[in-house]
């Protein structure tokens, strides 16, 4: 790891500015070490060449024009996000060789404040997954080893690719999704911070869809500033967008405070599940004890729906991918596989060639529960349900600010460990209930496990309180002194 | 509130048989061999199974949540500001003949 | 309320036909309901089709004002109810001209509700009137076009249609009859077209009609219904139903039953048949759209689209009955909106109601269908037609003289004042010059004289006749008359 590919992107920007060193340094270096970590598989697609153009372009710009906020930092792209020219494949196979004639507008805003791209990044088949294993070219591996053991680990998921890049220093920050954990899950396996914004904050407009009333973009970064530094560059009102929120972007770098004196934390007493490992029960009750010592009172919630969480979430989700992934028809773009004679044939066909198992399964569920017959029993009960678990979360903020969890029920597990898809979906237990609420929500490390493993603690915050979420964050960061980083094996 | 036990699964209330899959797959034009549907068959009943304990939620009188931010639709004005891109449209296209899509013919 | 005998007389006797309609009318915007493409007629092949319109990954549908705003105004026009919140719905199929792989509709929370249209089923009499049901009325988005003919082996897909507003009217099943559909459907059309929500033009296709028939004893239970997709012409429409009735009625009582289904009418061969390749394993799978959010219409906008709607086909039909016209002309005038605004505007030029009415009946929708011109583009302004209706009003010509002034305003436009002054067809009804043609043509005629002073008053025409003859035809008439029966005395 080069010196600057071990800097935040805070530090990045700040030498860059001050002539430290030039924007091609930077590039180059993150360039080289992406073409060196290509073991971790973390890439679906590298763009050197387009890194050192905005590199040049920064380089030419300082001193004389204004600086964007990002100028000379390149970030890892998750392949979710249509970038104009550039595959864009949602890790599926029924987008092959998709090049998008557009700009999704999260990375339209990157790009405007200056950074550049490295690449796309790797990802579980159109975000369906928590270990980045449905991917079509083959899962990430985590930089992250067991002490003493050489077993390939999960980066988690969806954002695998994004998890990976950070976390091995390849990238400086990277772009994320999360539907239902797909940024706090692989943030927390692989020790590094993600916030997923209340929903409508970033633009959905060039994201490749999954489930549209939950996908919301997010940062993956080493730090909470950094993250505060992406996701006010990628936020925004989109009028392309029709659940866009059409509110000023807040200056949450600069609101960066640690001081939580009169916050009140909630503990969420449904969360306490004896089947978590005490490790991480551990963690939890000493993330409480760092906030508390930062001013905050912990005082202990009921979200009484949360145990139905994960099952209503598997009822939406899936009925809205299922529509959302019926454009990929073989006609207007990416894999067309011709059936023995009809249309039909050529769509089933298709369809069949282009995406993968758990793709397929969720289809297949989405179907099920919106067809004739099933719709109220499964679909409308879950709205209700949904209705409910949001009810749960405007109660526990009238009587707290912050609510404090595990972010996930495990530490990273080993690739190819974990075979029954049930048993795969347990894994965001702790972040999906904030997703079905659209409250902002993050995963900050917390510490290691006893093989050596980050776990992360979890943050969710009222809707639009976005720096309630990175306050609570960074009090944590500055208290948990967490700077572990993967051994080198790449 | 019964203690939080994610990882029992409920058990399967509804059910579903090799034909019914075959006609979800039919539906959702995935081309599936027997053998995939009869892999699918415990696998979608194992998680039909588990979503089902939803029906023990008492859901009297409450209004499905569909929209997750309570904001009003926004609406357009009656502008042309698109189009005259054909060659975007079709530059993906794994068939295009004509400035047309080109697919197997379709019997109506 | 006029029940009509409509009957089709099976080996079991009198069967009653139900109709009901669903009506596919494409609303009248520059850019289509939820992109910014344009929604101009007969463009090249996806050329106005936006990256949204194609289903490109990530893109995003945001509703178009005017669309909303136009459905608001027809479904107010019909004194339907107006749900100031509705929503939008999934409706999910494949199908080559559907890129996004479902339709965006409104099933559970239509934006306009129950109304109803009165349609004439005999234009001379006002109390052949009859109220037919509107279920409802949702905005969705069109489809593209599939060509069969382009290629042996593949079908081509052009998305320029795709993703243009449609309105959906759904009638209730109240029509018994294939004129009573036909003219609703005509109604209909009218109503549109004077809103200003749709061209009504079927021929390019925006306004298609599902068209639902079953058949039953007559005031029995509702028999099975076949639904017939996109007949683009009222007469098909009447062809449909007439065809489909009796398709069923054979049906049955060769020991059949009808399978609900939906149907393809072929023109050519004035026939339906069963469209199973689009029928087998439907399942729409509606669900809210999650792009999208509930639509909240507040007051303001209500009253923009209520304060801008025209004064439509029944209130114009009976003011101008009320003008003393006949119900007759009353009903052709008001038909078609170009027709009802020209006329409108001819009155308000001064023309006597009555005269005019039967003027633009009789004499200038003569001369339009000589000349083949719709009366947008009459060569006869308003204005002009008023000041030649006047000159006949003051006497200053004859009506058979104002045929002849019509006749050259046609040729060659000009004021008819102008013309009569130019062509001297002033009328005269100075005595003294009519005195002395009598007294010459009487001189020239005095065996007639005699006989019909004996009695032979037959011959008084033909007197007429001569004078007006010796007069050109600009002679007042009834002074003829009068001076003529003065001498003959
Ligand atoms: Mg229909
Ligand atoms: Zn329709």
């Amino acid at each position: 790891m080069s010196e600057l590919t071990s800097k935040t992107i805070a530090e990045l920007r700040d030498g860059f500015d001050s002539g430290d060193f030039s924007a091609r340094e930077i590039a180059e270096d993150f360039n080289a070490a992406v073409a060196g970590a290509r073991a971790l598989n973390a890439f679906t697609v590298e763009t050197p060449d387009d890194a050192l153009a905005c590199a040049d372009a920064a380089d030419q710009a300082r001193g004389k024009d204004k600086l964007g906020a990002l100028a000379g930092i390149p970030l890892g792209i998750k392949d979710l996000f249509a970038t104009k020219g550039v595959d864009s494949t949602a890790g599926s196979h029924i987008l092959k060789g998709f090049k998008p004639p557009y700009e999704s507008t999260v990375t339209a805003n990157l790009r405007r404040a200056g950074a550049g791209m490295l690449g796309k990044l790797n990802m579980d088949e159109f975000a369906m997954g928590s270990s980045n294993e449905t991917s079509h070219y083959g899962p990430v591996n985590s930089p992250w080893r067991r002490a003493g053991s050489n077993v390939a680990l999960t980066p988690g998921g969806s954002s695998g690719g994004s998890a990976a890049a950070v976390a091995a220093g390849i990238v400086p920050g990277a772009t994320g999704t999360d539907t239902g954990g797909s940024i706090r899950q692989p943030a927390a396996f692989t020790g590094i911070c993600g916030i997923k914004p209340t929903y409508g904050r970033c633009s959905r407009w060039g994201v490749i869809a999954f489930a549209s009333s939950l996908d919301q973009a997010g940062p993956m970064a080493k730090s909470i500033r950094d993250c505060a530094i992406l996701l006010e560059a990628m936020a925004g009102f989109d009028p392309k967008d029709s659940t866009s929120l059409d509110l000023p972007v807040p200056k949450w770098e600069a609101g960066l405070s640690s001081d939580l004196k009169g916050k009140r934390v909630g503990i969420p007493k449904e969360y306490r599940i004896d089947e978590v490992p005490g490790e991480i029960n551990a963690l939890w009750d000493q993330g409480i004890e760092w906030l508390h010592d930062a001013g905050a009172e912990p005082i202990e919630i009921s979200l009484p729906h949360t145990k139905y969480a994960l099952p209503t979430y598997y009822i939406i989700a899936p009925a809205e991918a299922s529509s959302n992934l019926a454009r990929y028809d073989g006609v207007r773009y990416g894999l067309r596989e011709i059936g023995v004679k009809s249309l039909d044939d050529m769509y089933g066909a298709t369809r069949a060639a282009g995406f993968g198992e758990e793709v397929k399964r969720r289809i297949m569920i989405g179907t099920y529960v919106l067809s004739a017959g099933f719709y109220d029993a499964y679909f409308t009960k879950a709205q209700k349900v949904r209705a409910l678990i949001k009810q749960d979360f405007r109660k526990a903020f009238e009587q707290c600010d912050i609510i404090l969890t595990p972010t996930a029920p495990s530490a990273a597990f080993g690739l190819g460990e974990t075979t029954d898809p049930l048993a795969m979906y347990l894994n965001d237990v702790f972040a999906v209930p904030a997703s079905l609420a659209g409250l902002p929500a993050m995963s900050v490390p917390g510490g290691l496990d006893s093989n050596g493993l980050p776990l992360g603690l979890h943050l969710i915050g009222n809707e639009c309180d976005e720096q309630g979420v990175l306050n609570a964050g960074l009090a944590i960061e500055d208290r948990a002194g967490f700077t572990a980083r993967p051994e080198k094996w790449w | 509130m019964p203690p939080f036990r994610p990882f029992v699964i409920a058990l399967v209330a509804m059910s579903v048989n090799t034909d019914q899959v075959r006609h979800i797959a039919k539906l959702a034009r995935i081309a599936m061999s027997d053998e995939e549907l009869d892999r699918l068959v415990p696998e979608l009943n194992n998680i039909l199974g588990w979503v089902e304990q939803l029906a023990e939620v008492d859901t009297d009188g409450i209004e499905p949540l569909t929209a997750v931010i309570d904001l009003k639709q926004r609406l357009r004005d009656d502008v042309v500001t698109d189009g005259d891109i054909q060659s975007d449209i079709l530059a993906n296209a794994p068939g295009a003949q004509h400035g047309f899509f080109a697919v197997p013919k379709v019997i109506e | 309320m006029v029940v009509t005998d409509y009957r089709i007389t099976g080996d079991t006797g009198e069967w009653e036909v139900v109709v009901g309609l669903e009506v596919h009318a494409q609303v009248t915007s520059d850019a289509k309901l939820f992109s910014g493409a344009a929604t101009e007629f007969g463009a090249e092949p996806n050329t106005q089709v936006s990256l949204v319109d194609a289903a490109m990954p990530g893109m995003l549908p945001v509703p178009n004002r005017e669309c909303i705003r136009q459905a608001v105004r027809t479904g107010m026009a019909i004194g339907a109810k107006i749900n100031a919140w509705s929503r939008f719905d999934r409706k999910n199929y494949f199908y080559a001209d559907l890129p996004q792989g479902y339709q965006i509709s409104q099933l559970y929370h239509p934006i306009v509700g129950e109304g109803e249209i009165e349609i004439l089923l005999d234009d001379k009499d006002e109390n052949s009137g009859k109220m037919i049901g509107v279920e409802r009325i949702h905005v969705e988005q069109d489809a593209g076009k599939l060509m069969h003919d382009q290629h042996p082996t593949m079908s081509y897909v052009d998305l320029n249609r795709c993703g243009v507003a449609l309105m959906e009217i759904v009638s209730k099943p109240d029509m018994r009859s294939p004129a009573e559909a036909g003219a609703y459907v005509r109604k209909l059309r009218a109503i549109l077209r004077y809103v200003g929500s749709c061209d009504g033009n079927m021929e390019e296709g925006s306004m298609r009609a599902d068209v639902n028939v079953s058949v039953r004893k007559p005031g029995g239970e509702l028999g099975t219904r076949t639904e017939t997709k996109n007949v683009n012409s009222v007469r098909f429409v009447m062809a449909v139903i007439e065809g489909e009735a009796k398709r069923q009625v054979e049906l049955i009582e060769s020991g059949g039953a009808v399978a609900q289904e939906t149907r393809l009418y072929d023109p050519d061969k004035n026939v339906t048949r069963s469209l199973r390749s689009k029928e087998d394993a439907h399942d729409y799978r509606y669900f809210p759209d999650p792009d999208l959010l509930p639509l909240e219409l507040d007051d303001a906008f209500l009253e923009d689209c209520r304060a801008s709607l025209p004064e439509l086909p029944d209130a114009k039909r009976k003011r101008f009955e009320a003008l003393g016209m006949s119900p007759y002309n009353a009903a052709v005038l008001t038909a078609e909106v170009e027709t009802a605004r020209w006329f409108d505007q001819l009155l308000d030029a001064g023309a006597d109601p009555q005269q005019a009415a039967n003027w633009v009946v009789a004499e200038l929708f003569g001369a339009l269908n000589r000349l083949g011109r719709s009366i947008a583009d009459s060569p006869v302004t308003p204005a002009a037609a008023a000041a030649l209706l006047a000159l006949v009003a003051d006497g200053t010509i004859s009506g058979t003289i104002s045929k002849k002034v019509f006749e050259i305003m046609l040729e060659h436009g000009g004021s008819p004042a102008e013309i009569v002054q130019r062509e001297g067809l002033k009328q005269t009804s100075d005595p003294g010059e009519i005195d002395a043609r009598i007294d010459e043509i009487f001189a020239a005629n005095a065996d007639k004289v005699d006989q019909y002073k004996a009695g032979k008053e037959a011959l008084f025409g033909f007197f007429v006749g001569q004078v007006m003859k010796a007069m050109a035809g600009k002679a007042n008439p009834q002074m003829v008359n009068e001076r003529l029966k003065a001498k003959l005395s």
